[in-house]
């Protein structure tokens, strides 16, 4: 479909990828395992036409997805709500009042993780759904958290998509005004000691929860060396950074900075000062600041190496990366194009090195070997079941990215489970048709269907055991849940 | 040695005795909890730190301690001496950030942390079965993981694979080249043999649990302890302490369900409480005063409940250390007095009777639970 067709800007060219000795196939494979949700006939093709630097490059500069999005608008309304439009358009239910499930707010998160299923199994452009959602996990807010619920599609919409490909300083700087955020950890109240507030008839103060995981989680890291009075100063440089609370205001609900609420006494911030007199810039300097630290460069580069490499990456490669984060006033992109291209990321000890979350095991699956016509509950409640309640992560850290956090044995018995139940054709939503599973002897139809979703051929044993069976949606069901196929 | 000796380990290979039934279950408050809230001092300066929070009307508890209004559940207990409270208890290298303090507390290594958690390093002490070590919870926590095995599941109704495969299953994680999968596939199967039938117990003694998860997932513990399958540590958890704002009405619920949960699991227990010792555990207390949105920050000691096997409760133990600013750690957070470390450690030597060394190197085990 020409609609579909992706404009490729010509801005990044191909990027040169070390000779390490693997065939095309095992390139793809694992490319496509780190930097997409997992390969997709449609995905393992394009690699093939443009060649994997060819490919890393037009997903650095991705062009539109017309015909995604125009399907993400239709099946997902509130998608496009403003902040202020989601507050008046899904009002808190009454009690006693009936109430259809659509109306109700809730809604706003079921159709947001729906749409995030789409895109990760549909989107031609894997790279920005991949790091979307390393964006999010980094500056983690809960749906489930006070009036969250309302802001979370924004949010990610507004404060982290539009950045992920750009430079930290703004993403950090919109996930810090985002009422998603401010809400989340509570900044929006958080005032100057002391300010006499009318309208609650008593004085109010600092709370600390935003600026703490600002420095520790955020930006600088938790072993970077600040000290509470840091996090204090940090948090008195932030005061005044709230929300507009009129309900009939056309911004209700949007970010408002409250000079009254300010501190405007001076600060001391891990090192960075800042004069009395100060307003809302205080914050943005902070920001300033946090952003080019060079503790911050190394946080910041360690979890990347983490998420694309291994999860004990190699300190010559997080090192590398630092320094052309600094270099470049914390370029995100050119920090990707160093990792994609270094040999770490092609090593042979990266390849299959990482576990699946499930959200990649299920979002894999199905790239793999089925097509997703709708996104039903029954695939949202898969990955739950997994242990990842997507856009509910209650902790600020978010989600893990380490292996220990997903393996564990009743883990592994929904993963098997899924892997049945997809293989079978039982999961909603999710079409698997035997027609597109290769044909012959079962020898024959095992090997080229362990090509197909491992990327590698069956240990012997492994082989052995899965030919005991011989319905092929069956054997289907044992290859996804095989422990081959919850590594990437 | 024959089989029988190995299965009963050295105890029972000295005295000749049935295998010990005694179980540990750690509950683990994460997010840091108010530990004046949820036990308060009668103490004056009480109000004057937190004028918002303050409650009026709590329960009595003692002589010099009140329990939180929404925990009611948990007064029978408290009279029949069956729950103690121990407080100002926090780790001795505190730390307030959430993922620290919760890993130092987990890795049993104080302000350390390492490849492997402390109820790990408790389990080659222990009898090996199917059900030894279980997380009722999504993964396996820090404090359990280790080189020894256990099973984590969020329900036991779950846990099953359908018979066809699942022997084609077991076999492939058998061969498995990822060493993790490896072993955690064979944990599951082994499991998996071993809770058939357990997840339709129903409750006994007219045990009524509240919804939530830390019910059903007590329920889950119960559940094995009923189906004897050799139960010896437990763990699971509960978040939503971190209460920076409006805490009156967020924490009150928390405490709410923390309380039922616990008198729920005891009354379906019954006699078997005798076996199992609970304790409820959290990284953090949270600050003294209340901050600026009737709420608390980040703070140092908190408290901890102790339920059944021998606890000798009805009371608050440990040593109070003030709420007066010149008594205040960092003139700020209730200061530690009894460091969390030995509390476990008296657990595992008095009720699980097995050496805390390496578990919890260096601790000497209180003596606060059970004397």
């Amino acid at each position: 479909m020409l609609a579909a067709v992706i404009t490729v800007c010509a801005a990044v060219a191909p990027l040169e990828i070390p000779a390490n000795g693997w065939d095309r196939a095992k390139q793809a494979q694992h490319l496509l395992s780190r930097a997409a949700f997992g390969p997709s006939a449609a995905d393992r093709a394009r690699v093939e036409e443009l060649s994997v630097g060819g490919w890393l490059a037009e997903q650095l500069e991705p062009g539109r997805d017309d015909a995604l999005e125009e399907r993400i608008a239709a099946d997902f309304p509130t998608l496009k709500l403003s902040v202020t439009e989601a507050l008046v358009q899904f009002p808190k239910p009454v009690k006693g009042e009936e109430m259809r499930n659509e109306e109700r707010p809730r809604q706003l998160v079921v159709e947001l993780t729906q749409a995030k299923l789409l895109r990760a199994v549909k989107s031609r452009r894997q790279l920005e759904e991949v790091l979307v959602d390393f964006w999010f996990n980094h500056f983690n807010v809960s749906a489930e958290k006070n009036k969250v619920r309302w802001l979370v599609s924004p949010y990610e919409r507004d404060a982290i998509r539009p950045f992920v490909l750009g430079r930290f300083r703004d993403l950090l700087g919109a996930t810090a005004r985002h009422p998603a955020m401010l809400v989340y950890l509570d900044n929006w109240m958080s005032v100057r000691d002391g300010l006499e507030v009318k309208a609650l008839r008593r004085a109010m103060g600092l709370n600390e929860n935003y600026a703490r995981e600002l420095l520790e989680l955020h930006t600088l890291g938790v072993d970077a060396g600040y000290t509470q009075a840091d996090v204090r100063a940090a948090a008195r440089a932030l005061t005044g950074w709230s929300l507009e609370l009129k309900k009939r205001d056309d911004a209700w609900g949007g970010f408002l900075y409250r000079p009254r609420a300010h501190d405007t006494a001076e600060k001391n911030v891990f090192g960075l000062e800042l004069a009395a007199g100060g307003q809302q810039d205080d914050g943005e300097r902070l920001l300033d600041y946090l952003a080019l630290h060079p503790k911050t460069a190394r946080h910041l580069c360690f979890k990347l190496a983490q998420k694309f490499v291994s999860d004990a990456p190699p300190a010559e490669l997080v090192d590398a990366l630092a320094a052309e984060y600094l270099r470049t006033g914390g370029d995100l992109r050119a920090v990707y194009v160093l990792l994609f291209g270094s040999r770490a990321f092609w090593a042979d000890e990266a390849f299959a090195a990482k576990t699946k979350t499930p959200l990649e095991l299920v979002v894999s699956s199905v790239r793999a070997v089925g097509d997703l016509t709708t996104v039903q509950p029954q695939l949202v409640k898969a990955i739950d079941a997994m242990g990842q309640p997507l856009y509910r992560a209650s902790p600020p850290t978010g989600f893990s990215e380490l292996a220990p956090a997903w393996v564990s044995a009743g883990a592994l018995v929904s993963r098997i489970n899924f892997g049945l139940k997809l293989g079978k054709n039982e999961v909603p939503g999710v079409q698997v048709p035997l027609a597109s599973l290769p044909e012959g002897e079962p020898e024959l139809v095992v090997d080229a269907l362990a090509l197909r979703l491992l990327g590698a051929p069956l240990t012997e044993a492994s082989r052995q055991t899965v030919l005991s069976q011989r319905d092929p949606r069956v054997i289907v069901g044992l290859l996804m849940g095989s422990p081959e196929f919850q590594k990437q | 040695m024959n089989r029988r000796t190995l299965l009963l380990g050295g105890t029972s290979l000295l005295f000749g005795a049935t295998p010990s039934k005694k179980a540990l279950v750690v509950v683990f408050l994460r997010g840091g909890v108010d530990g004046l809230a949820m036990v308060p001092p009668r103490e004056a300066e009480l109000e004057r730190l937190r004028p918002s929070l303050f409650d009026a009307a709590p329960l009595k508890l003692d002589g010099s301690f009140d329990l939180h209004p929404s925990m009611s559940a948990l007064l029978p207990l408290l009279e029949q001496k069956r729950l103690g409270v121990l407080h100002a208890v926090g780790q001795l290298k505190p730390s307030r950030s959430h993922f620290d303090a919760q890993d130092f507390l987990e890795s049993g290594r104080a302000g350390e942390k390492g490849a492997d958690g402390w109820l790990n390093r408790v389990l080659p002490a222990l009898p090996k079965g199917a059900f030894t070590a279980v997380a009722v919870q999504n993964g396996v926590p820090y404090a359990l993981q280790g080189a020894e095995a256990v099973v984590a599941f969020p329900a036991l109704r779950d846990f099953r694979v359908a018979a066809g495969p699942a022997a084609s299953f077991e076999q492939l994680y058998a061969s498995a080249v990822d060493e993790a999968l490896k072993v955690r596939g064979a944990e599951a199967f082994s499991g998996i043999e071993a809770a058939k039938g357990l997840a339709a117990l129903e409750p006994k003694n007219g045990a009524a649990y509240p919804k939530g998860q830390l019910g059903r997932r007590l329920q889950d513990v119960v559940r094995l302890v009923h189906g004897d399958v050799g139960l010896k540590v437990a763990v699971t958890e509960l978040g939503g302490f971190d209460t920076h704002l409006g805490q009156k009405l967020a924490l009150g619920a928390r405490l709410k369900e923390v309380a039922e949960s616990l008198a729920a699991f005891a009354t379906d227990l019954g006699e078997r409480l005798s076996d199992v010792c609970v304790l409820t555990v959290t990284e953090f207390g949270r600050t003294a005063r209340e901050n600026g949105t009737r709420g608390t920050d980040h703070g140092t000691a908190s408290a901890m409940f102790a339920l059944g096997g021998a606890v000798k409760g009805g009371r608050v133990g440990g040593e109070w250390p003030g709420l007066k600013a010149a008594q205040l750690f960092e003139g700020r957070d209730l200061r530690v007095t009894l460091d969390v470390r030995s509390v476990l450690a008296e657990a595992l030597t008095a009720h699980l009777e097995v050496s805390s060394e390496s578990a919890l190197p260096g601790v000497k085990p209180a003596r606060v639970l059970f004397g």
